[in-house]
């Protein structure tokens, strides 16, 4: 114990934060000692989001001490943190799409740096760690685990000694996943400490030597990863014990809901994917996953089953309907319910309340009374009534859905979709950035309406819920659609090789 | 041949002239919105800095201590700006309608004693050596200090914006102001500073208006100029360059159309005044139509007030 607290590179005792009425931060020391890889575990809203902005100097706490350094610690602003050697590396990336990845790396640092040294110094970083990025495309055009590699040589490039990683793996894709944690080992090796923050639990088994869980603002407690099941630490975590949804009974295989059929559909820009071959069914009461790494026709396969994109090379049956040419609103008023992955400004309205995107996203006018007046009361039964049952933390129904965190947006879309009772649910990564027990109440919500009739076709990159909940599963791998199989009768090393190769 | 009438040397030299202003006040108007704030109240601070600098120029005597005076007028008209969007963080085109309404009043007032005055005179520099050519020297290199100052600006403002990291961290706020406090620059801070620059090229750019341009102060007499310059950022893409360049078409077509009237064509003098602000539009919408595509427009957090979150 004593040796633990020598190596101690940064400490923060009794910290303090009140927002209004709520208490983000309740008392909160912990340690983090030099060479290590330190996570900070809990749910949405538990508070770490606050601690760490605290510790970058972008909030300053009510009351308590940190030392970094066996010296003061007390930073202003995040200049001050990042002249004093720590970095962050944010969960919504803190980039300008407009801007060059170079231009984006220039402006986070403190001083003027000749353009020739930059160069250099990024591209003896990008090396040595493994983080490939071409310095002059513009962020817009990355992708999620590439828009991290330029935030992570950002705070590299000033030589942390503490590096904050706010949920960095909430956006990658398993195989960016990989090779961001052989960068952290790595940096933890060379003596770069890291505050890594997630609800997670395998990858913080796999990756991190202390866990600090936060619950409700307050520690819970320090414990050692590698010395528990990730359901063990889990548990900790939600302060309740884990359940595990289990999929659909049974296909009603007499009752096809919905057949696609793809020949060849091209992208709208240069950045998206050609669909090819694509070849699915659905039944009732049937979970289709479709899983894949991420950009390989998820985003595109979702537009053509939406309706957003109509295109002739497309031919989608719904219960013995053409429906390829209804446009999304009429698809919805047939049965149709859809949760795209994007939450804002895809899925819902930021600008909006909780209210009025219930509202606009109902196709049957079922708030609305004679003449065009809209019905409130039954709009707040039924919009209360997500926010109750999804457990979506918000100050009310009256609250604009920018206002909400994005794990708790995503609860308020899939009840909010589920709500409609729809015949066929079509969803894109339903628990992105959702905390352990939400993921599993939303799986259950999908398996719950799959048990009464519904049809699901659930696109994620999360292996493990799809092969959860799903009966059959596909992949898909640019822009192919791979023959969809049971579930049961998959194995996980086959998995593999149909996503194989096509890692970047 | 009626158009031989017109002399071309004179016709360019003077669309140059009428088209300062236009520079001046849409290059500080850009400026302003790459910060990512929307400054409607140019016209106001375009007549305000006309006013100012005519009444300031008459009792000094002097064109170059007005146009000063012009410049910190406008400025100082953008503070009040800068204060109820950024401080008290009101709407902005709500503001910024306001700051134009309050301009043209306020500067009627002033100005009424002055009207029918005429200012003192500004002199011009002619270039050596280069203003003895022929045509081209007519054209290009008789012009006085201000003329010279704004081409330079251009210059100064697109390499500022693009090859300067002061720049970067002005469009930095302008894209994502969340993103750029995160970072920790000062949002307001810089957007102030952008502001009060905006103004006072606003102010400058009124002050050539009443003390060269014209030169004289009628009430009004900035009769749309500001709108125009804003008009001008927008179609310009936000680029300096392009914005001299719609400036100039502007000013060019202000002045071949006035030349026509004078001289009697037959055209009807509602088509002639309508063609500057159809051409202006035609040319910049072609521009940004064609050859430069994967133009990123307008900064991401154009007329967005910034709310810190804490």
């Amino acid at each position: 114990m004593n040796n633990k607290i020598e190596n101690t590179l940064f400490q923060c005792r009794a910290i303090n934060k009140e927002f209004g009425n709520v208490r983000a931060n309740n008392d909160i020391s912990i340690n983090v000692r030099s060479s290590q890889i330190h996570a900070l575990l809990g749910e949405n809203g538990a508070g770490k989001s606050t601690l760490v902005k605290i510790i970058y100097g972008l909030l300053q706490p009510d009351s308590g001490s940190m030392t970094f350094l066996n010296e003061e610690y007390s930073p202003k602003s995040p200049k001050d943190a990042r002249a004093l050697g720590v970095g962050m590396v944010f969960q919504h990336f803190s980039l300008f799409e407009p801007l060059t990845a170079f231009e984006n790396i220039l402006v986070g640092l403190d001083k003027e740096l000749g353009e020739k040294e930059l160069h250099a110094s990024v591209i003896m970083l990008s090396e040595s760690y493994g983080l490939e990025v071409n310095l002059s495309s513009f962020i817009g055009d990355l992708s999620a685990g590439e828009r991290q590699r330029v935030e992570i040589i950002r705070a590299l490039i000033q030589k942390p000694k503490l590096l904050i990683m706010d949920e960095p793996t909430s956006v990658l894709t398993p195989f960016e996943c990989e090779s961001l944690f052989k960068t952290l080992k790595k940096l933890a090796s060379e003596g770069t400490s890291i505050l890594y923050i997630s609800h997670k639990l395998k990858e913080i088994a796999d990756l991190c030597d202390t866990a600090s869980v936060l619950r409700k603002g307050a520690i819970v407690g320090e414990y050692d990863p590698k010395k528990m099941t990730p359901r063990e630490l889990g548990e900790i975590m939600v302060g309740q014990s884990l359940f595990e949804p289990k999929r659909p009974v049974a296909a009603n295989k007499s009752n096809k809901v919905l057949s696609v059929k793809i020949n060849e559909v091209k992208p709208d820009t240069q950045f998206g994917v050609t669909l090819k071959n694509i070849d699915l069914a659905v039944f009732q009461s049937e979970i289709l996953g479709i899983g894949g790494v991420a950009g390989n026709g998820q985003e595109e396969l979702m537009q053509v089953l939406t309706g957003e994109k109509k295109d002739r090379n497309v031919s989608i049956k719904y219960m013995d309907n053409d429906i390829e040419m209804l446009n999304p609103r009429e698809r919805r008023e047939i049965g149709l319910a859809f949760a795209p992955e994007e939450r804002l400004g895809h899925a819902a309205v930021g600008n909006l309340n909780l209210l009025e995107n219930s509202l606009i996203t109902d196709p049957n006018k079922r708030f609305q009374m004679k003449m065009g007046f809209i019905d409130f009361s039954e709009l707040n039964e039924y919009t209360n009534e997500i926010v109750e049952k999804f457990n979506v933390k918000t100050t009310g129904v009256s609250a604009l859905a920018s206002s909400l965190s994005g794990g708790n947006l995503q609860k308020f879309v899939v009840g909010r979709e589920i709500g409609q009772k729809p015949s066929l649910f079509i969803v894109n990564q339903p628990t992105w950035g959702v905390d352990a027990l939400s993921a599993a109440n939303i799986r259950q919500a999908i398996v719950d309406i799959a048990n009464t009739g519904a049809a699901i076709i659930l696109i994620s990159q999360d292996l493990d819920e799809i092969l959860e909940i799903s009966n059959k599963v596909a992949f898909l791998t640019n822009g192919n659609l791979s023959i969809p199989t049971n579930t049961m009768d998959i194995k996980t090393d086959e998995i593999g090789a149909i996503m194989g190769g096509i890692s970047d | 041949m009626i158009l031989s009438e017109i002399n071309f040397a004179v016709l360019v030299a003077s669309l140059i002239v009428a088209s300062t202003p236009l520079v001046l006040a849409a290059l500080g108007e850009l400026v302003v919105e790459k910060s990512g704030v929307l400054n409607l109240g140019v016209e106001g601070m375009m007549i305000i800095g006309a006013v100012t600098g005519f009444i300031v120029g008459v009792e000094t005597g002097s064109a170059y201590i007005g146009m000063m005076a012009a410049a910190m007028a406008g400025a100082l008209l953008s503070l009040l700006f800068a204060f109820i969007i950024l401080i008290m963080q009101a709407n902005q085109v709500a503001s910024g309608l306001a700051l134009t309404i309050f301009g043209l009043g306020i500067a009627a007032l002033m100005g009424h004693p002055y009207t029918g005055i005429k200012s003192p005179q500004i002199s011009t520099l002619s270039i050596p050596f280069i203003s003895e050519i022929p045509v081209l020297g007519t054209m290009f290199f008789q012009h006085d200090l201000i003329v010279y100052l704004s081409l330079i600006s251009v210059l100064v403002i697109w390499y500022f914006l693009n090859r300067m990291r002061a720049g970067l961290i002005l469009r930095s706020v302008g894209e994502d102001h969340d993103v750029a406090h995160s970072l920790g620059y000062r949002v307001v801070t810089i957007r102030f500073l952008a502001i009060t620059f905006g103004g006072a090229m606003a102010g400058v750019g009124g002050g050539y208006l009443s003390l060269v341009r014209v030169p004289q102060w009628t009430e009004g007499m900035t009769a749309g100029a500001g709108w125009i310059a804003l008009a001008l950022v927008v179609f310009s893409g936000w680029r300096p360059f392009r914005l001299l360049i719609g400036s100039y078409i502007f000013g060019g077509i202000t002045i071949l159309q006035l030349n026509l009237q004078a001289i009697g064509v037959n055209i009807n003098i509602a088509l002639l005044s309508m063609a500057p602000y159809l051409a202006t539009i035609l040319a910049l919408v072609v521009i940004s139509m064609s050859r430069f595509r994967g133009n990123r427009g307008a900064p991401g957090c154009l007329g967005r007030s910034f709310v810190k979150i804490t």
